[in-house]
């Protein structure tokens, strides 16, 4: 079996090394997400700065490597990005998911792409940002 | 891995030659020959049966049991026939005793409502840790309903019944019903049906079992178990989906009420009541499932071709062939070891979360099934929220056994 196109080195580097996960001791926001189906769940801790940006995100993820790698790029991704950015990235990984084409905008987070011969497991690489933007819509302050 | 040191026998292949009756065995999933290792979840259809419902449409069908035509009166004994065939299946006492349903969970949900509105508040359902949710969900909903108690009787760590804590969940005398697996989705564990039942007659239960997967790989006879209630579903069994089975013993069909109203079901009908007919056409309301209960059928006649000796011996060779070959790759735990089991095979892996490995499986053409199996609380109570499951049909070679080993081998190569 070759380099799988789906468990690129990004995907299996990022769920086995996460350079995102952990407590976030200082964070005004956390959220959650998970999937009944698998038991998979995605905890987020973050701080927001005066005008609403992501200063600092990270995650708390038990579950399969294609959703930890997912948590773990969209922590690096969203990290000075505000509410309506996280918004447009979302939906780009949903099209591609969907598709299987990607956006040069998407970078790294084009790894998933194949997910659109997965069905089953496009849930996976989506939760963490369904997670996201739950945490941010449910931000009083925002 | 050392595969040199397993050998399957003869056994373990001796079916193989039925592979040319599934036309879908030599279809191709990303690129690479089909292994179809889900048939616990349900099984392929041979050319039989496929034919069999095809013909029907093209050459004889017409709503069954009203018709005055003789397109009508051939559908119906065609459909009436399969009854027959049935109720010799399971060994049942008279056809009248056969009840066709959707599934296996309509023929539970079937008895929770009906024999389930005779039970008292106060009186116990007993269901076990390994259940599927279609014979646990039924008894929640009719312990709110009714106000019953819903108890659970454990299983021992490595996934049999536990018999001491059966015994000890019957002795206040107040369970009304017992309802447990024959054969377990999950573990793979055959369950001692005939202790079960004696132990439960002897403490004035009656006795429900899920036969879902049992039917698939052995003989059933439910007069010689003493059953009270069997439940079948056709599409595990080769057959289509669409259409089940309820036996039960026809003293119980004739005093429980009926579960849907409708067409078929009535003896006469006015503005203000109805009269219900009899057995088991009373538990039949509507239109029934007509070319997939002649589907099934034709299943039937199909298994009883080939014999439940030679479905036996096949998957109690590849059976034990699996779990030593499974057991050689690194850092696979089977879940569920208990002595008497039949060709399911649950496993996790260390560092590899089940739905990574159900995916790789795939994009090399292998099916397996991953996920909690519609029995959450069997996974809690085996500590994991997932596990990844192999399961044999008569198709099943240890080529393709060899395959999923060597796969899961160059799987757990990339996560370690």
């Amino acid at each position: 079996m070759a380099q799988d196109d789906l468990y690129r080195t990004v995907v299996l580097e990022r769920a086995r090394a996460p350079q995102h996960a952990g407590p976030l001791p200082a964070a005004t926001l956390n959220g959650q997400g998970s999937n009944p189906l698998c038991g998979d769940r995605v905890q987020l801790h973050a701080v927001l700065d005066g005008q609403g940006r992501i200063e600092a995100i990270r995650h708390e993820t038990r579950g399969c490597a294609i959703c930890a790698a997912s948590a773990d790029l969209m922590a690096g991704r969203v990290t000075g990005q505000d509410r309506a950015h996280v918004g447009r990235l979302h939906a780009e990984l949903v099209e591609a998911v969907e598709t299987g084409t990607a956006p040069a905008e998407l970078g790294e987070l084009a790894a998933f792409a194949p997910l659109h011969q997965h069905r089953s497991r496009r849930r996976c690489a989506l939760l963490p940002w369904s997670a996201l933007i739950d945490m941010l819509n449910d931000d009083k302050n925002g | 891995m050392d595969q040199s040191v397993i050998t399957p026998t003869d056994a373990a292949g001796s079916l193989r030659h039925l592979r040319a009756d599934f036309p879908i065995l030599s279809q191709k999933v990303h690129g690479k020959d089909l292994v179809f290792l889900d048939s616990a979840a349900s099984a392929q259809k041979p050319r039989q049966v496929i034919d069999c419902m095809a013909d029907t449409m093209r050459t004889q069908y017409a709503n069954i049991h009203r018709g005055l035509y003789w397109m009508s009166e051939r559908t119906t004994e065609a459909y009436e026939a399969v009854r027959d065939q049935v109720a010799r299946f399971v060994g049942a006492a008279a056809r009248e005793e056969i009840v066709f349903t959707r599934n296996s969970t309509e023929a539970i949900n079937l008895v929770a409502h009906s024999y389930g509105s005779l039970l008292k508040p106060g009186q116990v359902v007993l269901v076990s840790e390994m259940e599927h949710h279609a014979n646990l969900v039924p008894w929640q909903m009719l312990r709110d309903r009714m106000g019953i108690e819903l108890r659970i009787t454990p299983i021992t760590d490595d996934g049999a019944l536990d018999m001491d804590a059966l015994a000890a969940n019957l002795a206040d005398g107040r369970v009304a019903l017992v309802a447990i697996t024959h054969m377990s989705n999950v573990l793979g564990t055959i369950t001692d049906a005939r202790a079960i039942i004696d132990m439960a007659h002897a403490a004035g239960a009656k006795v429900l079992l899920d036969g879902s997967q049992l039917v698939v790989h052995r003989r059933v006879n439910v007069q010689e178990l003493g059953a009270d209630f069997y439940v079948v579903t056709g599409h595990k069994l080769y057959g289509p989906t669409g259409i089940g089975v309820l036996w039960a013993r026809r003293e119980l069909l004739e005093a429980m009420p009926p579960f849907l109203g409708g067409g078929d079901m009535i003896s006469t009908v006015s503005f203000e009541r109805a009269t219900w007919a009899n057995v088991p056409h009373k538990f039949e309301a509507g239109t029934p499932a007509i070319i997939e209960t002649i589907g099934l059928g034709a299943a039937l006649a199909y298994i009883e071709s080939i014999g439940f000796d030679a479905i036996g011996a096949h998957e109690d060779a590849l059976t034990a062939y699996a779990l030593k070959a499974l057991g050689n790759v690194n850092g696979l735990k089977v879940i569920g070891t208990a002595p008497q089991r039949g060709g399911v095979i649950s496993f996790t892996m260390k560092d590899v979360h089940p739905h990574d490995i159900a995916t790789l499986l795939d994009r090399n053409g292998i099916a397996v099934r991953a996920g909690h199996h519609c029995a959450e609380p069997l996974m809690r109570r085996l500590g994991v929220t997932a596990t990844a499951r192999a399961s044999f049909g008569i198709y099943t070679t240890p080529e393709e056994i060899d395959f999923l080993a060597a796969t899961l081998e160059q799987i757990r190569g990339f996560f370690v």
